[in-house]
């Protein structure tokens, strides 16, 4: 019993993770606090839904579409909706209120498309349910491939940034944005680019959600706040602290879900999120005074 | 001396409504009032310190359930002042808890305040009284509604106004420019904001309290609805947050804007609402009155200098 919710827990942080580390992208990066992100994610989940009951598509060949359109869509907003608020903006502050304030009319628009066209019913559809056996546990083999999925995202992402030259021009925009074009980085099209791949990890998290949870319409809300969390607690812009605090979130919401009450799983989120706030603003790993 | 006349005038006309109004009419009213309640309060504290609660109906959803849960236990006096109290308790604890932090985290937290409030309302009522969804009896008629929320928004504008004159709307104001100047002039950050911040929480839940008999039957998802949050910031955000009635002046159009809206197009209500907000985010980021009043100078500096 212990050792199943375990499991379950850690596959349900590792899509906490990897959402959350496109949140920490598009935050930490391109200084923007999207909170039509969960949106996002729940449209994707949508295009793998259609793609596989319409068209018969595997999820993970559907990703190939998806992923890309997300990374396109995300693009496309910065480009048309934030980058003039960006450039508007003197300070961060203000920046930070116009975004938030543009994202939150975003959220009203991409939720009203997909009530418009899917209605607001829960959507599920049934991929590799097979179980599987993990020493003496049955999971099913969606949830493992999800945590796989999971993993070597977040790998690649992580190597791509600490390895890559370009991963290196990410960081610097990251750490110091006014400092940055003294070495010859465009901020703009870098901060673009973060937001961009921000929503193509979106993306992926959709699909992944998409092949072992039910999924509706109005629950990109509830995305949003879970990637904020665990973005807050791993530090902002931390990759690795984002991995952890995914993992950790996602143990908590299993466990209470399974030894205490369904009903009182966004309570502990929320308990520990302010633990977190309280204690160490700066997050969990994260250094203090940024 | 001559505004205060004008004002009382415009409250007495607006108390007599009732009298000559049909029922829709007066229902469009309480909305109109209900809503410049709202954004009037949100303006009172976000305004200044630019601080985006969007938490609104959190506060209004406890109002309206506490009226709910008390209504046949208590007299209705002794009810709103509970449901005052209970708005106080919980605007103390999340300020208490967010305030000292950077606004960033405040947005975020009253993000999902609502939602997080609204499961352990529904968490209790399930698990504790085992019903969800309650019947609200009062013998209040709409007309009674509208005088309440009438009195509380001229209250609310009442406490607008003095806040906006006093010292701890000045503090308020330099904390909102720049919290490192307020707290070298010795003014106390968390306190200030926390008193506002307190204010403008009772008053939202004393607008839930009273609107409650409206609906006869309240349930988590009808009275925690988070569009409410949404609309409130666009009325005040429209109006302009500065000003003393920008809020109320949001409201009136957006609200009849709104219920046009939905009665015509429901099913793409909410897309319309966000291309509007983001609309105002873009071209109107101080509000209709700020934008007027920048227009009205450039052309009378212009006929000035011929």
């Amino acid at each position: 019993m212990l050792f199943s919710a375990i499991l379950t827990g850690l596959v349900l942080g590792g899509t906490y993770a990897l959402v959350a580390m496109g949140l920490t992208l598009q935050y930490g990066v391109a200084r923007i606090m999207n909170l039509a992100y969960g949106d996002i994610i729940i449209a994707a989940s949508f295009g793998a839904y259609v793609l596989f009951t319409a068209l018969g598509i595997n999820p993970l060949l559907g990703m190939l579409i998806v992923i890309p359109a997300g990374f396109a869509l995300s693009w496309l907003i910065y480009a048309v909706m934030l980058q003039p608020l960006a450039r508007r903006s003197r300070d961060r502050g203000r920046l930070e209120g116009d975004s938030i304030l543009a994202t939150f009319g975003l959220l009203f628009v991409i939720q009203g498309v997909a009530l418009v066209l899917f209605g607001s019913g829960f959507m599920s559809y049934s991929f590799l349910a097979v179980p599987v056996d993990i020493l003496g546990t049955t999971v099913a083999a969606n949830r493992l491939l999800a945590f796989v999925l999971a993993v070597v995202f977040g790998l690649g992402l992580w190597l791509v940034l600490t390895r890559t030259r370009f991963g290196t021009v990410i960081r610097a925009v990251a750490a110091n944005p006014a400092s940055a074009p003294l070495v010859g980085i465009n901020v703009d099209s870098v901060a673009r680019f973060a937001f961009a791949i921000g929503g193509a990890l979106a993306a992926a998290g959709g699909v992944v959600v998409s092949m072992y949870l039910t999924f509706s319409a109005t629950m990109g809300v509830i995305f949003t706040m879970k990637a904020l969390i665990v973005v807050i607690m791993g530090g902002v812009g931390n990759l690795m602290g984002a991995l952890a605090a995914g993992l950790i979130l996602g143990l908590v919401e299993t466990l209470v879900a399974s030894f205490i009450d369904p009903g009182l799983t966004l309570a502990a989120t929320y308990l520990i999120f302010l633990t977190v706030l309280v204690v160490r603003p700066q997050g969990l790993f994260g250094r203090a005074a940024r | 001396m001559m505004k205060l006349v004008f004002a009382l005038a415009a409250l007495a006309a607006l108390a007599l409504v009732p009298a000559f109004a049909g029922p829709y009419p007066l229902g469009l009213g309480i909305g109109i009032l209900g809503y410049g309640v709202l954004a009037t309060a949100w303006a009172m504290f976000s305004g200044p310190t630019r601080y985006i609660s969007l938490a609104t109906v959190a506060f209004f959803g406890l109002g309206a359930y506490t009226v709910a849960v008390l209504a046949d236990m208590l007299p209705y006096p002794l009810v709103l002042l509970v449901a005052a109290f209970v708005g106080l308790v919980v605007a103390l604890i999340v300020g208490l808890a967010t305030l000292r932090l950077a606004g960033i985290y405040f947005v975020i937290f009253t993000f999902g305040l609502t939602e997080l409030v609204r499961q352990l309302v529904t968490y209790y009522e399930v698990n504790v009284t085992r019903t969800l969804g309650r019947y609200v009896f009062l013998p209040l008629g709409p007309e009674h509604i509208y005088w309440q929320l009438l009195a509380l928004l001229a209250a609310t504008l009442a406490i607008a106004f003095w806040v906006s004159r006093a010292r701890i709307g000045l503090a308020l104001r330099v904390i909102g420019d720049d919290p490192v100047v307020a707290s070298h002039l010795g003014i106390r950050i968390t306190r200030t904001k926390l008193t506002l911040f307190s204010i403008s929480c009772v008053i939202m839940t004393l607008a839930g309290a009273i609107q409650a008999p409206r609906w006869t039957y309240i349930e988590p998802s009808i009275v925690f609805n988070p569009t409410t949050s949404f609309l409130v910031v666009i009325m005040a955000l429209l109006g302009g947050p500065n000003r003393l009635f920008g809020p109320l002046l949001g409201a009136v159009p957006l609200f009849l804007l709104f219920e046009w809206l939905s009665a015509n197009f429901p099913n793409h209500y909410s897309i319309i609402l966000g291309l509007l907000f983001i609309a105002i985010v873009f071209v109107l980021p101080n509000g209709v009155l700020a934008a007027g009043d920048s227009l009205w100078s450039r052309l009378t500096r212009r006929e000035a200098r011929p």
